[in-house]
């Protein structure tokens, strides 16, 4: 078996709010509270869930854009492994170029005041990959080419693109260092429908032609289903459930990844559906529910997942789901 | 026939041209602020060059006693005698009549004839050393014998054309060293408490506020009355320049601050981060150029305030004193009722002001636009 790129074990990213000189003992933010999943080369791994679930944190955390409390978190290059969670200087750099993010808005993600050309260019000059000018602008060229931008484009500034065109923009920017890891945030949400399918086209194409690995996070389930190779599902700054997306949309077994493929509008209008309905919002992650954290609005609680957390269960060799019924499951995804 | 490789060439290297490449094009394209630029690569050759473009030292041991507020001297090619195809001027003599309560303005006359001194120029006279190293004593222009007076003499008879050029120096350093320490300060002060943030941040806000409320004037008076009155002009000359950098940090560290502190949080930012960009380069490449446009033209209008605060220094007797020559202390000069009433060339220096001033705006706009890609339409 081939080694995972990106391994994360027990990760934590927690904040702490409010607090400070003379104002008290600060609460702390569980944002990402122990999640441990790996990435293997070339795959595209899906992460979803609710506004405030830590999906992005996640994302953030592998790259060291978010503050990484405990856990481990090592992306491999070449035969080294990179230790996330404790590196810096130069090792910093290597991850730098190893690993980039694309961002959700693009209208926000690019530099207002950088031509195209800069904008692309900044993690070649920034960390000195290129010996010269002239290489430089080589390989600007050759990635704008592969992300479908005009050389004329080069030379403007931000503003006078479309989202689609930007988020191009940003892909060309995240791929200009060869980097093996992807983290796309939200990289389509943005977008208009058919720029999304534009944009995840360029993209599919990318990853199969550079064997890119890309941690994919979103919250639109058709999307992932589309694009992703496996899906991990988050609530409240857990991993409730991972499965290869065929897997994972046939056989759901935790209720609220449940829940969440239920809310999937229909193709047919007039089709019969069985709509699983949580109640309420998502608890705070300052005071997270105690036991399993979904039990406050689970439909199939019982009294023990209020106070007993729930283990992982291995259902298959890559389908894994946290949830103390998981065991009476089929039933449940016969029913939906 | 074209080579049309290399023409495929010039056109990539366009599209790749980098930001400043394409703020100079963008900069050269203002007429107006070429203009604005153009007067004041003259002002500063001037203040380079004073010493060879005007003919005396402004002193007085280059004093002409027997043109004492003596009003412009034409230059001439004709006279009452005939022309000639070599400029010259007259030689003129001016002494006050107190019947007359003015200054009698006359041409000297031998044999009958107003006597001409035709104009030299790279004429040798009173040594100095150009740019304070090169010994010379090479001026623009001159005459043999007697002397020349482009903008006539002050009451004391000193050459006004040679007064204003070493002014125009003195003003012109002390603006701009003041600005430039003022800028430097708060681009340091609030460039460290913008992105930084937090208690180095709360900090720093304290003593900047701390600056800020004591009101200039008093301010300005206090410090410069603390040089001792024995210090020469130098001195008093580097102290004032240093008071007014110091003194006008906080506007401007202030605003770069709120800027760096509302901007450091956008998404582009943290994307510079995963490009390996560093602190320095995050503030200097993403976050200033967005703020670039404020700040010059935050400089450039602050340059001619920093010369009237020297003006008002020099009036009130606290800043530079008679017989250095600043824009201030000429303007004090002209400050007279006399002056307005029978020698309105005093108000030469004025007109240099003026100009300078104008062309610091005109150039301030075009450098604004230039650096703001956002506020033309040539793009």
């Amino acid at each position: 078996m081939t080694q995972p790129l990106v391994s994360v074990r027990n990760l934590k990213v927690h904040y702490p709010i409010g607090g400070g000189f003379l104002k008290g003992k600060p609460q702390v933010v569980r944002a990402v509270d122990g999640v441990s999943f790996d990435i293997f080369p070339g795959q595209v791994f899906g992460l979803v869930g609710e506004s405030g679930s830590g999906k992005t944190t996640v994302g953030r955390a592998l790259l060291k854009a978010a503050p990484i409390t405990s856990g481990e978190v090592t992306l491999r290059v070449g035969e080294q492994g990179l230790n996330v969670a404790q590196m810096q200087g130069s090792s910093t750099q290597l991850l730098r170029r190893h690993a980039q993010m694309i961002f959700q808005d693009p209208y926000a993600s690019l530099s207002p005041r950088m031509t195209v050309r800069d904008i692309i260019a900044e993690p070649l000059e920034a960390m000195g990959l290129t010996r010269n000018r002239q290489e430089t602008d080589r390989r600007v060229r050759e990635v704008a080419a592969t992300c479908r931008l005009n050389l004329e484009h080069l030379r403007r500034f931000p503003h006078a693109f479309s989202g689609g065109q930007r988020q191009r923009i940003a892909i060309a920017r995240a791929l200009v260092s060869g980097p093996s890891f992807l983290v796309a945030d939200e990289a389509v949400a943005a977008l208009d429908v058919s720029i999304q399918a534009n944009i995840l086209n360029l993209l599919k194409a990318l990853q199969q032609d550079m064997n890119l690995a890309f941690m994919f996070i979103s919250h639109d389930l058709s999307v992932v289903a589309h694009f992703c190779d496996v899906v991990a599902v988050m609530y409240l700054g857990e991993i409730v459930e991972i499965a290869p997306t065929q897997e994972l949309f046939a056989r759901p077994s935790h209720p609220y990844t449940q829940a969440l493929l239920s809310a999937i509008p229909p193709l047919d209008p007039d089709a019969d559906r069985d709509r699983i309905r949580l109640a309420g919002e998502i608890p705070s992650p300052i005071t997270p529910p105690s036991g399993c954290r979904f039990h406050t609005r689970c439909p199939v609680a019982e009294a023990g997942c209020k106070s007993i957390k729930p283990d992982w269960t291995q259902l298959s060799v890559s389908h894994g789901a946290a949830c103390h019924r998981v065991a009476d499951q089929p039933e449940m995804a016969a029913a939906s | 026939m074209a080579n049309p490789f290399k023409r495929k060439t010039r056109k990539e290297d366009y599209y790749t041209a980098s930001q400043w490449q394409l703020f100079w094009s963008r900069f050269k394209a203002n007429r107006l602020a070429a203009l604005g630029g153009a007067v004041l690569s003259l002002f500063i050759g001037i203040a380079l060059f004073a010493e060879f473009i005007a003919p005396y030292s402004g002193l007085a041991d280059d004093r002409n006693p027997d043109y004492t507020a003596g009003p412009p001297q034409l230059i001439r090619f004709c006279d009452s005698e005939g022309c000639q195809l070599w400029p010259f001027v007259q030689q003129m003599t001016s002494s006050y009549s107190v019947i007359e309560k003015q200054y009698q303005v006359e041409a000297l006359m031998e044999n009958g004839k107003p006597i001409r001194r035709n104009l030299q120029f790279f004429h040798r006279a009173g040594e100095y050393k150009l740019l304070g190293v090169i010994p010379s004593d090479l001026h623009l222009f001159g005459v043999e014998r007697g002397k020349v007076h482009l903008f006539g003499t002050d009451s004391n008879g000193l050459d006004l054309f040679s007064r204003v050029m070493f002014a125009t120096r003195t003003s012109l350093t002390i603006g701009f060293l003041g600005i430039l320490i003022s800028f430097i300060l708060s681009l340091f002060i609030g460039g460290v408490a913008g992105y930084v943030g937090g208690w180095v941040d709360s900090t720093i806000q304290a003593f900047t506020d701390l600056v800020r409320v004591i009101p200039p004037i008093p301010l300005y008076m206090a410090l410069t009355a603390m040089f001792p009155r024995d210090w020469t002009n130098q001195q008093v000359y580097f102290a004032m320049t240093l008071v007014l950098g110091l003194v006008n940090w906080p506007t401007l560290a202030r605003r770069i601050r709120s800027y760096l502190l509302a901007s450091r949080e956008e998404e582009y930012v943290l994307a510079a981060r995963l490009a390996g960009a560093n602190g320095w380069r995050i503030v200097t490449r993403h976050l200033l150029p967005g703020f670039a446009s404020y700040i010059i033209v935050e400089l450039v209008i602050n340059f001619p305030y920093r010369i009237l605060d020297e003006t008002a220094l020099s009036i009130v007797g606290l800043g530079l004193r008679r017989p250095t020559m600043s824009w201030g202390v000429l303007l004090q000069e002209m400050t007279t009722v006399q002056a307005i009433q029978l020698t309105p060339w005093f108000f030469i220096p004025l007109i240099f002001f003026v100009v300078a001033v104008l062309s610091f705006t005109l150039l301030g706009d075009g450098l604004r636009d230039a650096a703001d890609p956002y506020s033309g339409i040539q793009r």
